[in-house]
């Protein structure tokens, strides 16, 4: 559907050297910490921000110097932007009115979209007396009334509470499949762009990271931001020193497939990243997967259990060079966790405690090792990547 | 505590006393309005006509049947409106220009309108009076709308600036990407939103058209252009040296009426207009 080079700048360049490419009726998500670009990049498809250069192609047309009227795009904003002095209704047909609509087609597609989003109900009431969740559904409502080429949403969500966001986030995907239509969303919260997208595009500072499904994503992270980004509670990240098929860990020494760590030989000093779900506690591993990791001991600082998993905190001391770019990857998110710990998820069933000297297993077939210098992904699988941008 | 009935009382109180303050010289003048021309020269202090010198509708009547009169009413009501609306769209797209676009200058037109508006009215009516003559705008109602505009827009641009401050930028670019042109997001997303700013800029206007008097006075000559305020003061009646002060009255209270309905008119529109749910709330 389109593909994108551009360069932003005033001096700063808020999205740098961008390009995606969009199938058409894909979901393709924007996502990244605050301040990465993500909201400028979509202000530039849609045309309210100025493109510096490259080009914006829309459906084999370049776009660059349409107004947004011409665009054709349907957009839904942050705070919904509707019109306060015409009903829901009106608010509707406002896109239909403009472009000159019959009364008989704005009336049939007006009713069409407010049935689709139930709000047959409220469509003579003013915006004014509608609540988040209802303004919300008018806003899109104002976005599907017209046969836009695609779908543009800037952080729809985040005005919304946490029980409305997830009924909403359902909602905006059944829409989405039903439609067909192309969909870019932009959010910074990975948990919708994980459950919406089929593509995610991780930003950061203007720069893509990379360009994936949710589940590359997750599994495949090119680098230390993305890995960090996606996931929740977040990847972990230790310092890690490799010899041979051995790396050794704060907690002890484990063994990597011979692959990895053919790509990772004489690297040095590493940062090794393990999600908290690759961890186990070891009594409750049975034996055929037992051989897939390795187990190590180490001291439980604090147990938070929730039921159905038990989060295990253990505390560790990184040497300075990992700790400072640690610290740049936190600042870089957003974070401000100031120790460094090892958060790992064990099953609800296991009874280690805190203060417990535990014995745990980790899969290390799901670790990856990091350049510390660079961040990049060393045992990254490029097959099931995605895009990962390569700068210079 | 907020509700308390001594509070109630007090605010009754209060709005009374000020009620009292600001409506006795009208409720005078509507007094004078209804006694007779001998109960003046006789002298009759009471509020309430005395016997025999109530005089019902008559001197309404006899203002009415001035021809000097009738004239004057319209001048005013022609040239306040022509001066309101004039003012009204110049200060709408002033203020919009100001409040949304970045120019060179922005300041300088702010500060200028600003200076305009401190000017003293009696100081320029001088040179106007010599201008307008040399250029034939004297005693025409071009020659009064002008000054009126001039005088009012730096007080409606700068109400409505605010207004238009107050209303988020997605609303443009919403209606941008709705397929609307930068004309057309303004007139039917902008306006309606400011609503309340156009109708308390035009009332303001309107006042100030219909109430002046120096302008009025100073830059007519007949019954061409002479605005109601300017009129009543050349209202001598039949003898010059007894004034008729209860047709006076007659004349300031029907004189009264157009400003009445306006603000009532325009009252409605600005609380109607009063906005929320445009965005989050």
């Amino acid at each position: 559907m389109k593909n994108i080079v551009k360069k932003y700048g005033d001096g700063f360049p808020a999205v740098n050297d961008v390009s995606i490419d969009i199938a058409d009726g894909e979901f393709v998500i924007l996502v990244g910490p605050s301040g990465c670009g993500k909201s400028t990049l979509l202000r530039m498809i849609v045309g309210l921000e100025d493109i510096t250069s490259g080009d914006m192609m829309i459906g084999g047309k370049r776009v660059n110097d349409l107004a947004p009227r011409d665009r054709n795009l349907a957009m839904v904003f942050q705070n919904y932007a509707l019109y306060p002095h015409l009903t829901v209704f009106e608010n509707i047909a406002f896109p239909l009115r403009l472009a000159g609509a019959s009364d008989a087609e704005i009336q049939e597609k007006v009713r069409a979209a407010s049935k689709t989003l139930e709000l047959d109900e409220h469509l003579e009431r003013k915006p004014g007396n509608l609540s988040g969740g209802q303004r919300q559904r008018v806003a899109m409502g104002r976005a599907i009334v017209r046969d836009a080429d695609a779908f543009l949403f800037d952080e729809p969500l985040s005005n919304l509470d946490a029980k409305l966001r997830g009924q909403m986030r359902t909602e905006i995907a059944r829409l989405q499949k039903k439609l067909g239509i192309t969909t870019v969303y932009v959010t910074h919260d990975q948990t919708e762009a994980m459950t919406l997208g089929d593509r995610v595009a991780v930003l950061k500072r203007g720069l893509l990271q990379q360009l994936a499904s949710p589940r590359e994503l997750y599994e495949n992270p090119g680098n230390l931001f993305v890995a960090g980004f996606i996931g929740s509670p977040p990847m972990n990240f230790l310092p890690a020193k490799v010899d041979g098929t051995k790396v050794e860990l704060p907690f002890g020494t484990v063994e990597i497939p011979a692959d990895k760590a053919e790509r990772v030989a004489g690297k040095g000093l590493l940062i090794a990243g393990i999600r908290p779900g690759a961890f186990e506690d070891a009594s409750l591993i049975d034996t055929s997967h037992a051989n897939l990791g390795s187990t190590f001991r180490a001291k439980v600082d604090v147990v938070e259990w929730l039921g159905n998993e038990t989060y295990a905190y253990l505390p560790f001391e990184a040497p300075p060079e990992v700790q400072e770019q640690l610290l740049q990857l936190e600042k870089d998110l957003d974070g401000d966790s100031l120790r460094t710990q090892l958060v790992i998820s064990l099953d609800g069933a296991s009874r280690v405690k805190e203060g417990d000297e535990a014995e745990i297993w980790v899969d290390t077939t799901q670790m990856h090792l990091f350049d510390p210098a660079s961040g990049d992904n060393l045992t990254v699988d490029h097959e099931n990547a995605g895009q990962i941008p390569v700068y210079a | 505590m907020g509700n308390s009935p001594l509070r109630k009382a007090g605010i009754a109180v209060g709005a009374l006393l000020i009620l009292t303050w600001c409506l006795l010289p009208v409720a005078w003048i509507i007094s004078l309005s209804f006694k007779s021309q001998e109960s003046i020269t006789n002298g009759n202090p009471g509020f309430l006509p005395g016997d025999g010198t109530f005089a019902g509708w008559d001197n309404y009547v006899a203002a009415w049947d001035n021809e000097q009169f009738r004239r004057a009413i319209f001048n005013s009501i022609g040239i306040s409106l022509i001066a309101t609306v004039l003012s009204v769209i110049i200060a709408t797209l002033a203020a919009y220009a100001i409040a949304r676009l970045e120019f060179k200058g922005k300041k300088l037109v702010l500060t200028t309108a600003l200076a305009i508006a401190m000017f003293p009215v009696v100081s320029l009516v001088g040179p106007l009076f010599d201008m307008w003559r040399a250029i034939g705008l004297y005693d025409t109602w071009a020659g009064l709308v002008i000054p009126y505009m001039s005088f009012t827009l730096p007080l409606a641009i700068w109400t409505l600036s605010a207004f238009f401050r107050e209303i988020p930028w997605e609303m443009e670019q919403a209606a941008q990407v709705d397929g609307a042109t930068s004309w057309q997001a303004f007139r039917k997303v902008i306006v309606p939103l400011a609503a309340p700013g156009v109708f308390t800029a035009a009332i303001l206007t309107f006042f100030f058209a219909w109430n002046d008097f120096v302008f009025g006075i100073s830059l007519t000559s007949t019954e061409a252009a002479r605005p109601i305020p300017a009129s009543l003061s050349f209202f001598v009646g039949a003898d010059p040296f007894n004034r008729p002060a209860s047709l006076l009255a007659a004349g300031a209270v029907i004189a009264t009426i157009p400003i009445i309905v306006i603000v009532l008119v325009f009252q409605r529109k600005i609380v109607a207009g009063l906005t929320s749910g445009a965005v989050k709330g």
